[in-house]
């Protein structure tokens, strides 16, 4: 049994790597990975000349809260919204209809390949500008969720085309219809291959989002900036910016982890 | 079952699978497909089925033509039950939700109806125990004999097999075709293609040989097999039967 002689608390050999480890090794390891991790931040902190000023930056705490609260509402919404418009590029990627398929197609291609922070300022400078339409919100909102949808697309389209084609004949078998296919057959099965990918894009997303602060849009980062201006402090803004994300992304992962374990099956 | 076929043909690109194909039955329960692979058997029984459409030609089942239009060929699919030589259970689901699923979803039966009804044919065939096991959980045998059960829980008008037994080993090809001859039993008709020559022998009234995308011979199991008059049946017969 494992954490009988030391060398199992640090080491488990090839056979037993399947197995689940006592609890007391796993926070052993976990300890020593953070120690690590520690240590490395002490040295590198400890060789830096830097005058702390915690105090002048925890004045303007509500700075943080307020913009962290900002990402946090327009990351949630634009997960949705990306989810959706990613959804919706893929099943058009697929479409009967030729020109669906190109849309699709062209949409994907020129957002993934160009830079968000260009979109950002394009959609908001000229696209949103030529409307005379001046919400920085929602053009933000529209162009975060358009971007992430693009990848998410890809995402969706892997997923879908994993399927075997056996499968679709199987459901074509049995009388299922197309829309029936997608939901009992396609999807289900879809969709182990997709959240993996999807945790990473959704948390890509999170901070994705921090570049909506070109457009001066008060979230996170956006706000953080504006304390290092008015504090002439960086790595007191910088420090709790990085934790705030941390908070937001790290949920997201072990959701999608605890997802993957549900959908789980054999084949 | 009554069949008639009439003068059905089917590319597949530039490789032709069936020419001119003619074939007329009356009352038969069961059909066996035989021949050399890329004979076409397998290409008749999947038009048959409604998941192929033949370039031109007709298909009469019970002296209803069958309609190659999605629609009318969606409402044929629904009414025929057809297993596959890859099993093609759902990875996803059960052995019973995988028989419960085209109940529900197709055939508009309650979910406890369903239940039931899966339950009863997974008793019959000795499945109780595997009812809650995933696909990849079972053995090919009993997974192919789920698919069986999937097949005929929708009471279809007819059953198609394409190579039910390839992927399995002797001892899973026995439960298997001991599970199809005791369907015939029960006077369903089926059609069948197979590669297993006693068992085409044992249970079709009619045996059909297709070769090159037509039909090269054509009778009962005793006179296609014992005493064929073409030279291709002949030919054939001679290379399956030395090993």
């Amino acid at each position: 049994m494992a954490g009988d002689k030391w060398i199992n608390w640090v080491w488990v050999s090839a056979d037993e790597r399947e197995k689940p480890r006592p609890p007391r090794v796993l926070l052993f390891n976990w300890l020593l990975a953070f120690l690590l991790l520690a240590l490395l931040c002490f040295f590198s902190f400890s060789q830096l000349r830097y005058n702390w000023n915690w105090d002048t930056v925890g004045g303007y705490s509500n700075f943080f809260w307020r913009g962290w609260l900002n990402t946090l509402r327009i990351s949630s919404l634009a997960l949705v919204l990306s989810t959706a418009i990613g959804f919706l590029a893929a099943l058009a990627r697929r479409s009967g209809i030729l020109m669906f398929r190109a849309i699709s197609r062209l949409y994907v291609e020129l957002v993934r390949g160009t830079p968000l922070l260009v979109q950002i300022s394009f959609a908001f400078y000229v696209v949103a500008d030529a409307f005379h339409f001046q919400n920085r919100f929602a053009v933000g909102l529209f162009t975060l969720s358009l971007f992430s949808g693009a990848f998410i697309s890809e995402i969706i389209r892997g997923g879908i085309e994993s399927v075997g084609s056996s499968q679709l004949e199987s459901a074509r078998a049995i009388g299922l219809t197309r829309l029936q296919t997608y939901r009992y057959v396609i999807f289900p099965q879809a969709i182990r291959v997709i959240l993996p990918a999807l945790a990473g894009m959704f948390a890509n997303l999170i901070k994705d989002s921090s570049l909506l602060s070109v457009i001066s849009i008060e979230e996170f980062t956006w706000n953080a900036q504006q304390v290092s201006a008015l504090t002439y402090s960086n790595f007191e803004c910088y420090i709790p910016l990085a934790i705030g994300y941390l908070v937001l992304t790290l949920p997201i992962t072990l959701w999608t982890q605890w997802l993957e374990k549900r959908t789980r099956y054999e084949t | 079952m009554r069949l008639k076929v009439t003068n059905l043909s089917k590319s597949f690109g530039n490789q032709v699978v069936l020419r001119q194909v003619n074939l007329e039955l009356e009352k038969v329960h069961t059909l066996a497909l035989i021949g050399p692979s890329g004979g076409g058997k397998s290409t008749l029984l999947r038009i048959i089925a409604g998941l192929e459409r033949p370039d031109e030609g007709q298909i009469s089942l019970d002296d209803k033509g069958i309609i190659f239009r999605e629609k009318e060929l969606m409402a044929h699919r629904r009414s025929i039950g057809t297993v596959f030589q890859a099993y093609n259970l759902f990875p996803h689901l059960t052995a019973l939700q995988n028989i419960t699923l085209p109940l529900e979803k197709v055939h508009h039966y309650e979910p406890a109806e369903a239940r039931q009804l899966a339950g009863e044919i997974l008793e019959r065939f000795q499945l109780s125990e595997h009812s809650h096991k995933s696909p990849a959980q079972l053995s090919g045998g009993q997974r192919q004999r789920v698919a069986i059960a999937r097949a005929i829980s929708i009471k279809p008008k007819l059953l198609l097999f394409d190579e039910p037994t390839s992927a399995l080993d002797p001892e899973m090809t026995a439960e298997v075709l001991q599970l199809i001859e005791e369907l015939r039993e029960e006077g369903r008709d089926l059609m069948i293609v197979t590669h297993q020559m006693g068992f085409a022998h044992r249970i079709a009234d009619q045996i059909a040989l297709l070769s090159g995308g037509r039909i090269a011979e054509l009778g009962s199991p005793s006179q296609v097999l014992d005493e064929p008059r073409s030279e291709l049946t002949r030919q054939f017969l001679a290379k399956v039967l030395k090993y």
